[in-house]
């Protein structure tokens, strides 16, 4: 009857996400009176969840789940939830967790509320706030099923600490070969690059750069910051960017503590998609653009003068406070 | 080759949201009504389908009377023929069920859905169909390609793009890059004049169960007033991110 958690991992070692899902978790059983149960596929060292709330892990070692693949993850997180008699299962809003997260929906028959913003509003009926119309509104939504699942909003909830004494057990649940009917033949993704989903800090420039030559200095303040770069959707429309950078209501959402959004307008699609970022500062030429009311910082000012004496001045800063 | 599009009804993206009832509606008052943007993209790409391999393409939406504008238009941009289940959309679970019904019926190749509604954000509604039907499944799909009964599909992935291989039949979370934005048509006269003459079917709901329900809404508190700098004062900047906001 505990509180199930996914913990993704990357190459081996828990994402920050997971150390999230588990506290939200640990929150969660508290109130059900109950603890917390991880399932961690391939990792080695599991200790860190002892931190975080996590009462007992199932570890998964097997060579064939090295690579994510959301059918085989599915399966597996639902032998789990047979095996410990789960009702409640709690993961992140990443990519890969919406993946299962709807898969392991299916074969549960559990109803799913992803997107989750806050601890729940009550657990008896359990009711969560998420996001919805594309963040320009959260839904207070109940959950009807005897099995349900709840995905996490990147840096909503946070990492919290609740020291715990953690029991490791291995798990190797039986994964039908049908699971490898669809399967990955290739992962292209630049090793030790800051994504956007995990970014603390996301750099994003719009139409106001004029040209795709003209990225060179948004790279670099994303090197100062050890953030993320980002576009608008102009800008992955005319090719100057990959789409994969496009962020707003079509492209990927950001839910990074600063956004630094650099001529770019502010329409009502982007400021949604950027939303959930916690502070957000604008740089651009127009004092109307629509940016200026959604921001907390602004800079009125040319992005071409601005943005090399911001890096100048940051690198100065980063000195100082090394 | 088959394939259905399921289409989902959802306010244009230009919309301002309101809620009505106590909050606990979404207001439609002044909202016009347009294809989901990642169905669309995965429409489109059912047109190509059908013009460069000879697919034919249905569509599929769960909804009243007030959608079929919608889906005439996908009809009027291409598809061939239209299925609407009669039952309001209330939750991600029941409208997967809905449309699994169809699906099994219609015996379809591929699905393409879209990777997440704009509107309810649930995101789980290809997912919960592959899972109920047993068909493979990729999600957030940038790209797909067939070749008999083969699959190469792209997927986006946190910092990537990810290949994967896969078979028919199969189902799809699609959106952009599917096609390009420049790719989407706009229904011309023709496509207008002949949408009329097609097929719009309207079928029941089966019994399926309302997993989720949205209680109330709210809207995010109101912004306080952006607090501007002067270009030539970056350091009050960097000063105010890092002591009064604390992000770095």
């Amino acid at each position: 009857m505990s509180v199930l958690v996914y913990t993704e991992a990357e190459n081996g070692k828990f994402k920050k996400n997971a150390l999230e899902v588990a506290s939200y978790a640990h929150k969660v059983a508290q109130e059900m009176g109950t603890t917390v149960t991880a399932v961690s596929f391939n990792v080695a060292d599991n200790s860190s969840l002892e931190t975080y709330g996590v009462s007992k892990v199932l570890k998964i070692n097997n060579d064939s789940l090295g690579t994510f693949n959301a059918n085989a993850y599915a399966m597996a997180l639902a032998e789990a939830v047979q095996k410990e008699d789960i009702k409640v299962i709690i993961l992140s809003s990443s990519t890969d967790s919406k993946y299962v997260a709807a898969l392991l929906a299916g074969k549960l028959q559990a109803g799913y509320a992803p997107n989750v913003v806050a601890a729940p509003d009550s657990i008896n009926p359990m009711v969560v706030k998420r996001t919805a119309f594309s963040n320009k509104g959260y839904a207070h939504t109940e959950i009807n099923t005897e099995i349900k699942i709840i995905g996490v909003s990147n840096n909503a909830y946070g990492v919290h600490e609740n020291k715990t004494s953690l029991s490791e057990e291995d798990f190797s649940p039986s994964i039908d070969d049908s699971a490898f009917s669809t399967k990955s033949v290739n992962v292209d993704k630049v090793a030790g690059e800051v994504t956007i989903a995990d970014a603390e800090v996301v750099v994003s420039a719009g139409r106001g750069l004029k040209g795709p030559e003209n990225w060179g200095m948004i790279e670099e303040l994303a090197g100062v910051l050890g953030a993320a770069t980002a576009c608008s959707k102009p800008v992955s429309d005319m090719g100057w960017r990959s789409h994969g950078e496009h962020v707003g209501q079509t492209g990927k959402p950001v839910a990074s503590n600063l956004y630094i959004a650099i001529g770019i307008s502010g329409a009502i699609q982007h400021l949604a998609g950027v939303s959930a970022s916690k502070v957000k500062v604008v740089i651009n030429t127009d004092p109307e653009a629509p940016f200026f009311k959604a921001a907390d910082y602004g800079i009125v000012g040319d992005a071409f003068v601005v943005v090399p004496k911001l890096i100048e001045k940051l690198k100065e800063f980063k000195a100082q406070n090394a | 080759m088959k394939i259905l599009v399921c289409i989902s009804n959802v306010p244009d993206t230009t919309s301002k949201i309101n809620f009505t009832q106590d909050n606990t509606q979404f207001d439609t008052t002044g909202v016009q009504f347009v294809i989901n943007p990642n169905d669309e993209f995965g429409l489109t790409r059912a047109m190509w389908f059908k013009e460069k391999q000879g697919a034919t393409v249905h569509v599929a939406t769960v909804g009243g009377a007030n959608v079929e504008p919608t889906m005439r238009k996908a009809l009027a941009i291409g598809a061939d023929e239209a299925i609407r289940i009669n039952a309001e959309p209330t939750d991600g679970f029941f409208v997967a069920q809905q449309l699994a019904e169809v699906i099994k019926n219609g015996e379809y190749d591929l699905v393409i859905a879209g990777r997440e509604s704009i509107d309810y954000n649930g995101g789980m509604v290809p997912g919960i169909i592959a899972a109920l039907l047993n068909m493979n499944f990729v999600n957030t799909c940038t790209g797909l390609e067939i070749e008999g009964d083969k699959a190469t599909a792209f997927r986006e992935i946190d910092g990537g793009k990810e290949t994967l291989s896969s078979s028919l039949p199969l189902i799809i979370g699609g959106q952009k890059g599917l096609v390009e934005e420049s790719d989407l048509r706009i229904p011309n006269m023709r496509g207008i004049m002949m949408a009329r003459q097609k097929k719009l079917n309207v079928v029941e709901p089966v019994n399926a169960t309302h997993a989720t329900a949205d209680k109330s809404f709210d809207k995010p508190a109101p912004k306080g007033a952006v607090k501007l700098v002067d270009p030539e004062n970056i350091d009050e900047l960097i000063d105010l991110l890092h002591n009064e906001a604390n992000v770095i």
